[in-house]
C-alpha cells in the first residue's frame, strides 16, 4: 500500500503550492499516471479520500489521467505499444524495447480559488 | 504527529524527536503548517517585480499570499478561480531527501546498500554473517526497517555492530526521510559501510530511493524462479541479485539458470551471486563485490 504515502505526498505538494499562490482552497487536482507505473489508480483514489480531509484540498476533486505505455523497439526501429512493463515488442516478439511512455507519476496541474 | 513523513508513527528506536532541533527541520507542529526544509527550490514566484508592484503579502504567520487584492476590492468578471501548473513528480519530496542522504554518504565516504526482498528470504542472516566475517576489515553499521519489533536490530547488535531500528508501523517501506533521521542518530564513521535492511516486501520499497549506492535484492531459492517476472519493479531497480539458501538447492526443483534469465529480462544489467548465509557458501564472492563496489564509489568524482 505505498499508494498511501504517494497520496500524502500529493496532498503535501498541492497544499504547499496553493499556499505559495495565495489560494484559499483547491478545487481539483489532475495527476498523470502511466499504465506501466507501479501504482494502482483505484488504490490512489481510495487513499486520496483518506488523506485529504482537514487540508486546503479537503473538497478537491481528483482526476487521474492514464498515460498509455509506449516503447522504442531497437530491432524494429520504431515506437511500439507496450502492454506490460518490460514486455516484448508486439511486432517482433523480442525484448529489446526501451520504455518511452507509461511510467509517469506526476502532478500535472490544479484548480484553485 | 507528522502526517506526511510519519515521524510520529515510525519511531526511530532511541531517536529523540525535538521539533526544530534536528537537521530535517520540522517547523511547527500542526499538520497543515508542517514544512520540510530540505533546501530544494520551492519559491518560484518573482520576489522583485520590476514594475514596482509587489504582488504578494507576507502575512504574520509567514505564509505568502500572492495576487491577493486589498480586502473588499474585487474586479467584476474576474473570478479568483485559476489553474496552477504544478508539473512535479509525486515522488519529488522523497527524492529530495534521498539526494540529501546520498550527498552525505558520498561526502563521508560511507558506502550504503539498500537490501530489499520478501519477508523470510534471509536478509538478516546474510547481514549477520557478513558483519561477523568482515568486522576485522571494515566498520559496518546497520539500519533495520520492520513494521514492528526490534528483533532484527538485536540480532545485528549481537555481532558487535551498531544498529538502529526503524519501525514503520503501518508503513510498507522505508522512505528517505526516515533513513535521514536514522543516519543522524547513527552518525556512521567515514569510510564505513552502511547496510539498510528494508521492510520485507517485494513491491513498495522499489519505488523509494533512500540515497543508497545500490539496491541489492535478496531472493531465496524456495521462493521460485519466476519472482523477477511477477515483481519486475524490484528486480529492475536493483543492481545486484543475491540468490540465498543455496544449501537447499539439492532438495528443490529450483532452476538457477531460468531465474537469472527471468531477472535479465527485466534488468539486463543485473549482476547475480549465489550464496548460503547458513553454510557460508559463495559469501567470499559477495565480500569481493562489496569491496570492489565501495572502492568504485570512492573513486567517483565528488560533487558536493
Amino acid at each position: 500500500m505505498h499508494e498511501m504515502s504517494l497520496m500524502e505526498s500529493v496532498i503535501e505538494i498541492i497544499c504547499e503550492t496553493a499556499r505559495l499562490n495565495g489560494a484559499r482552497r483547491v478545487k481539483s487536482v489532475r495527476l498523470d499516471v502511466g499504465v506501466l507505473s507501479h501504482v494502482d489508480p483505484d488504490a490512489l483514489l481510495f487513499c486520496y479520500e483518506a488523506v485529504r480531509h482537514g487540508t486546503l484540498a479537503g473538497r478537491a476533486k481528483l482526476e487521474i489521467n492514464r498515460i498509455a505505455g509506449k516503447g522504442w523497439c531497437l530491432d524494429c526501429s520504431k515506437t511500439v505499444a507496450l502492454k506490460e512493463r518490460f514486455g516484448a515488442c508486439p511486432h517482433c516478439g523480442r525484448h529489446r524495447v526501451q520504455m518511452t511512455a507509461g511510467d509517469e507519476l506526476k502532478i500535472r496541474d490544479m484548480e484553485v480559488s | 504527529m507528522c502526517a506526511v513523513c510519519g515521524c510520529g508513527t515510525s519511531p526511530v528506536e532511541g531517536h529523540k524527536h525535538e521539533a526544530g532541533s534536528h537537521g530535517h527541520g520540522h517547523g511547527g507542529g500542526l499538520d497543515d503548517d508542517h514544512h520540510h526544509h530540505h533546501g530544494h527550490d520551492h519559491h518560484s514566484h518573482d520576489h522583485h517585480n520590476r514594475d514596482g508592484e509587489h504582488d504578494h503579502h507576507h502575512a504574520e504567520d509567514g505564509s505568502v499570499h500572492c495576487r491577493q487584492g486589498i480586502a473588499g476590492v474585487h474586479v467584476p468578471g474576474m473570478g479568483r478561480e485559476r489553474i496552477i501548473q504544478v508539473e512535479r513528480e509525486i515522488l519529488s519530496k522523497n527524492d529530495a531527501y534521498a539526494t540529501e542522504n546520498r550527498r552525505y554518504f558520498v561526502r563521508q565516504g560511507v558506502f550504503a546498500l539498500n537490501f530489499v526482498s520478501s519477508p523470510g528470504s534471509g536478509k538478516t542472516s546474510l547481514l549477520v554473517r557478513t558483519i561477523s566475517e568482515l568486522k576485522e576489515r571494515v566498520t559496518i553499521n546497520v539500519i533495520e526497517g520492520d513494521q514492528q519489533t526490534s528483533n532484527d536490530a538485536a540480532r545485528i547488535r549481537e555481532t558487535g555492530a551498531r544498529a538502529v531500528q526503524i519501525n514503520t508501523g503501518k508503513g510498507c517501506h522505508l522512505d528517505a526521510h526516515m533513513v535521514g533521521h536514522a543516519v543522524e542518530d547513527l552518525a556512521p564513521e567515514p569510510g564505513s559501510v552502511l547496510f539498510i535492511e528494508n521492510v520485507g516486501n517485494l513491491v513498495c520499497p522499489a519505488a523509494f530511493d533512500l540515497g543508497e549506492a545500490h539496491k541489492v535484492v535478496v531472493l531465496s531459492l524456495t521462493e521460485g524462479e519466476d519472482k523477477p517476472l511477477k515483481y519486475p519493479d524490484m528486480f529492475a531497480a536493483a543492481d545486484l541479485m543475491i540468490l540465498n539458501k543455496a544449501d537447499l538447492l539439492p532438495h528443490l526443483d529450483f532452476d538457477v539458470g531460468l531465474c537469472i534469465t527471468n531477472a535479465l529480462l527485466v534488468n539486463p544489467r543485473l549482476q547475480t551471486l549465489i550464496v548460503s548465509a547458513r553454510t557460508g557458501e559463495g559469501m567470499e564472492a559477495l565480500y569481493g563485490w562489496l569491496e570492489a563496489s565501495a572502492v568504485r564509489q570512492d573513486k567517483r568524482p565528488k560533487v558536493v
